[in-house]
Order: C-alpha cells, then structure tokens, then sequence
C-alpha cells in the first residue's frame, strides 16, 4: 500500500476507533447510571454510608472552598475599582461583585475546586478498589457495588457541593465588600443598595441549580472512571487524571448550558 | 456440582479458554494448576458469575450461571466463598467488619450479636486469636491478610469455597499453614473446593483431583498419583519447573535463615 493510501485511511481509522470508544463509554455510564437508580432501593445500604461520605467530602473541602471565594471576591472588587472609578456610581461595585460571586463565580470555582479535590478522590478510591480486586470481593459476596461505593459517593457530593457553593457565595460577597471598603472607600449603605437594586430570587435558585449540575457531574463522572479502572497502578493514575480533566471540561461545559437555558431564554 | 462445558473466553487477540469442560463433585476439593497467565484465575471468576464465558456454559447446583439475573446471581453468590489472590480486604474496615460482610444472610448481617460471634467462630476456624477483630488490614501480614481473607469466605457459610492462589507471595512455612487450613476448611465445613495454584506440591497434599490448564486448555485431570505418573510432556514440563522453583524457595530461605 502507498504512503498516500495510508494516510488516507489513517484519520478514518482514528475517528472510527474514536467513535467506537466514544459509544462504549456512553453505553457503559448509561448503564452505571440506571444501576444506580435502581440501587436507590437499598438505602438501608446506602443511606449511612452517604452520611460518613457527606462528612469527609465536606468539611475536609470547606477551607480551600472559603479560601478560594474570598480571593475571587476579594479580586473582583479591586477589578471592579480599577474598572469603575469616575465613570460609574460605586454602588454599581455592590452589584458586581454580588451578582458576579452569584451568579458565575461561586459555583463554577467551587465545582472546579471541588473537581480536583473530591473528583480526584473519588476516582482514585474506586480504583485502587478496582485494581485489588475489593470491588470483585464485594460482588463475590452477594452486595452491589453501586450501592455501597458509588450511590453514598454520589448522593453526598450532591447534597454538600451546593450547601459549600452557597457558603462560597456569601464569602465572596463580605470579602468583596470588605475589599471594596478599604479600596474604593464605599460605605455599607451602598454596597447594600447597589447588591439589592439588581438581584432577584432567580440569581439564587439559579446558582443552587447550576452548582446540582456541576455535582452531578463532578461525582459521577469520577465514580464511572475509577469503577471501570484496568491495568494496576498506571491505570489509577490515568483513571484519576482523566477524572479530572473530564469533569473540569464537563463543569465548563455545563456552565455555559444552564446560563443558556436558564438566563438568556428568559 | 460445578460444571464448566465446552467454555471459551478470550480478552482482544488474546484467547485463555479454548473449550475447557471440568467438573467438581460435591465435597471434592479439586485443584487447577497451571503456569501464571494461564487462564486459572478466569476460569475460578466464571464460576461464581464475575466473567462470562464467550460462549460454552458454567453451572453451578444445575443453575446456569451465564444467564442468570441479577437477583439470582446474588442468591447463588451468598452460597460461594471465593478467596482473592491478595486477600482484597477493604481497607478503611476492621477485620470484624471485613469478616461480618462475608455474612450473607441480611437478618444474620443485621444481628449485632450474632455477627460477633460468627466472626470470633470464624477468626477461632483460620486460627487467628480474636484480638485481631479490631486491627486493620494495613497492620496485618501477608499470612494474616490471607487467613482473614479466608475467614470472610466462610462466614456465610457457603457449600463452595473457591481459593485464588491462597499460597501466592507467601514463604513455604505461611504456605504450609495455609494448606492445611484449606484441608481443615474441607474436613470440618464439607465445603466442595476449588484450589487454583501454581504450587505442585501444596495442591498435591489438599485436592482429591487435580486439573492441569495448559495453553488454553485442560491437559490433564486426575487423583494427584495418577497427574505424578502421567507421561504427558506437558505435565512432566510444569512439574520440574515447580521443583525447580521450590528448591530456589527453600535455598532462599535457608540464606535468610542462616
């Protein structure tokens, strides 16, 4: 066959093999998912070890989480200072910084945060579970894996990841205020009066809702990789960096969907 | 009874089972040797349901495993115990907890007592003092994790016992201890017994009958004397690189030793 002929059929072969793996691993977390819909049944199983996971996911991630929001917001005040001052009225600062911690920044650098702190974890657990054969042992002994590793892993990402995105919200917003206050010189009354003149009840419900989305994504996708790992030690590490990369992708992605649907069809 | 016919498997190019049929009766102890890779360990994991065969059938008490749903699968598992290679203890639980998942019956499983007391029985059946309840698989040895690996097999009290290299990585005095907990397991339970192994000499002294998985498929099936006897190339090939590899053992230990 001719150099020519070969490169012709390469790319071919490339977005085939692709494909192919790009199905199998839609199928196979469709299925993961299904199980553990239907694993929901077991809470006898599931429902203490969701409590032990919900304690260590979150309260271990609370620090870096505050941390990273009063940054984000201390960082937003000054951006909004540098960009504002002598155009604009300073309460127009209280709106930014409360809007942007609202609406964008507190979930998405939570959920990006948490994709490398919990999705990480996640992902390297079940593995190593995987690659020592403790899933196996679990099977062999008559008990689902998805209700006792993946459902708890699943359900207290999904029940801590907003209550922390709500908690980096307020952070941004007192440490944006408190920046904002020794920056800029603006008092209270108008940091208060600027968040209150363009916030509404959505902005909440729309953070909460788009910090679900990223959970469900950022557990899920961690939990699949590492459940499927193969190949020892090296495959750990691949399941957990892909863990990463794919639910930091996803979270993005997600992000740019729910502003879509939930902000501009409005 | 368990009954493998006609069974192949093969991961991509690679086939490891090409039509191997084997039978173990009730209350035998059959042993599967074989050089590593061979195919024994996917052999043992097609009997309790963990692989399915390409094509071919696995049963186990008539049931065939292949086709069986979800529910049926748990119910036949809760009657297999199945000891993992490296023991596959969960980390993050004590040995009484690791043991006390082995208990299958969920009315048993949610006894407090009664799971106590299984798993001190169990602890007392690999002889292991009860102390060890509380430690953790990181403070064990290699022999201990093995033993308690084997306890959380028997805590169920299964009908089949299927060990997955139960000697592996262990030196010739833990292996010894562990094969003649493998008899006591078969004397004092009546466990029907599948030993898969590549050491001769252990399986020799614990199986009634002993299969050899060569190149994909079964070689040669037999009491112990009738495999030593055997003629076949194959056979005579594995038993010498076994003595081989146990002299190297015990020159190994006689160094350490001195």
């Amino acid at each position: 066959m001719s150099n020519g002929a070969a490169l012709t059929l390469d790319p071919l072969r490339l977005i085939a093999r692709w494909s192919l793996r790009t199905a199998d691993h839609v199928g196979r977390f469709s299925f993961l998912i299904a199980d553990m819909f239907r694993g929901l049944a077991e809470w006898r199983v599931w429902v203490p070890r969701t409590l032990e996971q919900a304690t260590a996911v979150g309260y271990g991630s609370l620090f870096i989480v505050l941390l990273v929001a009063g940054f984000a917001g201390a960082v937003t005040s000054l951006q909004t200072g540098y960009q504002f001052t002598g155009t604009l009225p300073l309460y127009y600062a209280g709106a930014v910084i409360s809007e942007s911690m609202i609406l964008e920044l507190g979930p998405v650098l939570t959920a990006l945060i948490l994709a490398g702190r919990i999705g990480a974890r996640y992902a390297a657990e079940l593995g190593t579970m995987r690659v020592t054969e403790q899933i196996d042992a679990l099977e062999s002994l008559g008990r689902s894996p998805v209700s006792h590793l993946l459902i708890p892993r699943v359900i207290a990402g999904l029940l801590v990841i907003p209550a922390l995105t709500m908690f980096a919200n307020a952070t941004g917003i007192v440490v944006g205020y408190l920046t904002a206050k020794g920056s800029l010189g603006l008092t209270y009354g108008d940091f208060e009066y600027g968040a209150r003149y363009f916030f509404r009840p959505l902005d909440l419900w729309y953070s909460a809702i788009k910090s679900v989305c990223f959970a469900a994504a950022l557990t899920t996708i961690p939990c699949y990789l590492g459940f499927n790992t193969q190949q020892g030690a090296e495959g750990v590490g691949r399941a957990t960096t892909t863990a990463v990369v794919a639910a930091s992708v996803a979270i993005l992605m997600l992000d740019a969907l729910t502003t879509k649907l939930l902000l501009v069809a409005k | 009874m368990i009954e493998l016919i006609d069974v192949h498997k093969r991961f991509l190019e690679n086939v490891v089972l090409d039509g191997v049929s084997l039978e173990v009766k009730d209350g035998e102890t059959l042993a599967l040797l074989g050089p590593s890779g061979v195919g024994k360990s996917v052999t043992l994991k097609m009997i309790n349901g963990l692989l399915r065969p390409d094509s071919g059938d696995v049963t186990v008490d008539g049931l065939h495993v292949p086709q069986l749903g979800r529910k049926e699968l748990a119910t036949l598992r809760s009657k297999i115990g199945y000891v993992f290679q490296y023991g596959a203890l969960f980390d993050s639980m004590s040995v009484a907890e690791n043991i006390r998942l082995g208990i299958t019956d969920e009315t048993c499983y949610n006894d407090a007592k009664f799971c106590e007391n299984r798993v001190l029985e169990c602890l007392r059946l690999v002889n292991l003092p009860p102390e060890v309840a509380k430690k953790y698989p990181a403070e064990l040895s290699g022999g201990m994790k093995k033993r308690v690996g084997i306890a959380r097999a028997i805590a169920g009290q299964p009908k089949y016992l299927l060990y997955d290299e139960p000697t592996s990585g262990l030196d010739p005095v833990n292996a010894d201890v562990i094969d003649g907990l493998v008899e006591r397991l078969r004397d004092e339970l009546g466990v029907t017994s599948v030993v898969v192994s590549h050491d001769v000499r252990g399986s020799f002294r614990v199986a009634d009958r002993v299969a050899l998985l060569w190149q994909a498929k079964i070689r040669a099936v037999g009491p112990p004397d009738q495999i030593l006897a055997s003629k076949d190339p194959a056979v005579l090939q594995f038993l010498e690189r076994d003595l081989e590899m146990t002299l190297i053992q015990a020159e190994g230990t006689r160094g350490r030793n001195v």
